[in-house]
């Protein structure tokens, strides 16, 4: 019971990890203002390019760098035509996902079924000796370590820092963060690209340590899981941490089952969890969001600023 | 040396009919850069691109096929799009319209009339589609959850399902492992025109296009809608049921996309297989939002995009580069068109100097 309790607990952060970065990410980016619907296009620039940049350097953190920076220039894109165009923030969004899809299908095709470097998991001495708490969280791969501080430095940052609180300004009141001469129009771009960056990361994650190698469209929809856990987490990273947690937790759940044999729940069924688990969720936190009159998203969001002329 | 945007005192004339064509074409030049990059030459690869799709009769009547869910599915996303409904699910809903018709096809064939088949399977995959889009138009307009996500994460669903379904219960007995069900009973295939690919769908593309042209341009309803979509608060003041119009709207735009799966199952493969879900849905999202949401556009951008995917396949067999380069080729057209835009209403400002 206990290795069973374990098994299930280890796969919840391992499965989590990827959707994670994304969703702190994408965090940085809204609270700035900015809506990149572009995440899932994000990732897979991140999973190939750090696939790639491995595989062509041979060394895992060369890969997991060229990952971050590319997948951030990635988003720039978006930024770019969001933030100096102000051209509809959704359909840019989109623009950046199906953009991603075709470009990291296109320039990977050489990699498919390619074998590289990849993450190990390791016991981080002497924390993994403490029983069971340790061997589920201290039994993992190296690119798991550092969402145990990405989270509450986000936090931290986010509600604690003055730079968290312009951030939070500039996507709330751009105009009144203008007047009293924070610079909007960087900022956005900076947190854009942050975004990017730790979009990437998640790709190099699913890439490089969670199913090494790389195939076109490897995400599956995580990108927009990401997104969605954003909504559920009310910009908060704390609640982020939660969410993602929650998505790892469905998909352990359905690897438990299959790997105990469990014929309950047909297979099929147990693959749509982790996505009819993101609508209920959605649901959820929006009616509850309703019923306590509280509005999460930034005031800005999707709002293109403007100075007045 | 500064560069500013700086809003136009007088409106753009006869350069704004220079906009798209330069979009294109800067789209076409990152396209250049990808061939390059791959160790191709571009112009060669664009010809050859320009041969695939317009080089014979026949290759272009393919154009047609690859246009005719495009058309649907634009349609689709753009009806939605008019109420700033953001309908991502036109790629699940294609499926379950898919599964829907085939399902009629496959089990209940003999028990309708044979001239009326081919109706019913039509009426079925569209209320397919239709209930796959009613499910978050009815989260959206009952409890106001997100539709974008909704829609895009029942996208998975339905493939699953989709996949489940030909891999496990409606599996062809005597497929010998193919993946996929028994093919549909002769009179369940649409007919297909000149003796080429080209089948019934088209026809339907272009009629519902008229229709949700007419419906948008003349009717009570089609007012109703783009006034929720272009002020949401004067809606409401006209005391427009906008729930009302969200379920109706979601219903038909999912209907629209559930017809195109029937179409692309009983007008080309015949069964269902994998070549279902192969992200027409997608590409409507393109096609609507370079259509502007406007019909008679849709049908004209699905044909453009359709001449571009057929290329794509044409210069992978030629020369061997991945047809992903086409969904490359509309992330950058889409994205330089949508920037274009904004050189209607600003115009770039260089300072020169110190500043």
């Amino acid at each position: 019971m206990e290795s069973a309790v374990i098994f299930v607990a280890k796969i919840t952060i391992t499965s989590s990890m990827a959707v994670l970065y994304a969703t702190i990410g994408e965090i940085f980016t809204e609270r700035s203002g900015v809506l990149n619907l572009g995440v899932e296009g994000m990732m897979l620039v991140g999973a190939l390019t750090a696939f790639a940049a491995t595989d062509c350097f041979q060394s895992l953190w060369v890969g997991v760098l060229f990952a971050m920076l590319i997948s951030g220039i990635f988003a720039l894109i978006h930024g770019f035509f969001a933030i100096t165009f102000r051209v509809n923030q959704v359909v840019s969004g989109l623009a950046l996902t199906l953009f991603g899809i075709g470009l990291s299908d296109f320039l990977g095709r050489p990699f498919i079924g390619k074998v590289s470097l990849k993450f190990e998991p390791f016991g981080l001495f002497p924390l993994d000796k403490i029983p069971v708490v340790g061997q589920i969280l201290f039994t993992h791969s190296a690119l798991v370590y550092p969402a145990y501080l990405l989270v509450p430095l986000a936090y931290v940052f986010l509600y604690k820092t003055r730079y968290g609180l312009q951030l939070r300004a500039v996507g709330e009141n751009p105009s009144a963060a203008d007047t009293v001469g924070i610079p909007v129009f960087p900022m956005r771009y900076l947190y854009t690209f942050i975004g990017g960056a730790l979009a990437g990361l998640g790709g190099a994650y699913l890439s490089l340590a969670y199913t090494p190698g790389w195939k076109e469209q490897m995400t599956g929809g995580q990108g927009w899981i990401a997104i969605a856990l954003v909504i559920f987490s009310m910009w908060d990273p704390l609640k982020a941490l939660g969410g993602a947690l929650l998505f790892g937790f469905i998909n352990a759940f359905q690897f438990y089952c299959q790997a105990a044999g469990l014929t309950l729940i047909p297979s099929y069924v147990l693959r749509m969890l982790p996505y009819l688990f993101t609508i209920v969720v959605l649901i959820v936190i929006t009616r509850w969001e309703a019923a306590k009159k509280r509005v999460g998203a930034p005031a800005a969001l999707g709002i293109p600023f403007e100075r007045e002329q | 040396m500064r560069i500013t945007l700086k809003k136009r005192l007088r409106p753009l004339n006869w350069g704004r009919y220079l906009l798209i064509p330069a979009a294109i074409v800067l789209a076409l030049l990152v396209g250049a850069l990808l061939f390059l990059w791959v160790g191709v030459n571009p112009v060669r690869a664009y010809l050859e691109i320009l041969k695939g799709a317009f080089g014979s009769f026949y290759n272009f009547s393919e154009v047609l096929v690859r246009a005719t869910p495009l058309i649907l599915c634009g349609l689709s996303v753009g009806l939605a799009g008019k109420m700033l409904i953001w309908n991502i699910g036109a790629e699940g809903q294609l499926v379950v319209g898919g599964i829907a018709g085939a399902g009629i096809a496959l089990f209940f064939s003999a028990y309708i009339p044979g001239p009326l088949i081919i109706p019913v399977m039509l009426a079925a995959g569209f209320l397919g589609g239709a209930c796959w889009g009613l499910i978050p138009g009815f989260l959206k307009a009952r409890f106001q959850v997100n539709e974008i996500i909704t829609s895009l994460m029942l996208n998975y669903v339905a493939i699953l399902w989709l996949e489940h379904l030909y891999f496990g219960p409606w599996r062809d007995p005597a497929g010998r492992g193919f993946p996929g069900t028994a093919m549909l009973p002769d009179m369940a295939w649409f007919p297909r025109f000149w003796g080429t690919r080209v089948h019934l769908g088209l026809l339907m593309g272009f009629g519902a296009a008229v229709v949700i042209w007419f419906v948008l341009a003349y009717t009570r309803w089609g007012y109703e809608i783009r006034v929720i979509g272009t002020n949401l608060q004067a809606a409401q003041y006209a005391r427009i049921e906008i729930t009302r119009n969200i379920l109706l709207v979601m219903t038909i735009s999912g209907g629209l996309a559930g017809l195109a799966g029937i179409c692309e199952t009983a007008g080309i493969h015949y069964r269902l297989q994998q070549g279902l879900a192969v992200g027409s849905g997608y590409v409507g999202i393109v096609v609507a939002w370079l259509g502007k949401l406007r019909p008679g556009a849709i049908v004209l951008i699905s044909i453009l995009l359709g001449s571009l995917m057929v290329g794509g396949d044409q210069i992978q067999i030629s020369l061997h580069v991945p047809s992903a380069i086409s969904l490359v080729l509309q992330g950058a057209i889409l994205f330089c068109v949508l920037g274009g835009q904004i050189f209607k209403d600003y115009e770039l400002q260089v300072q020169g100097g110190k500043h």
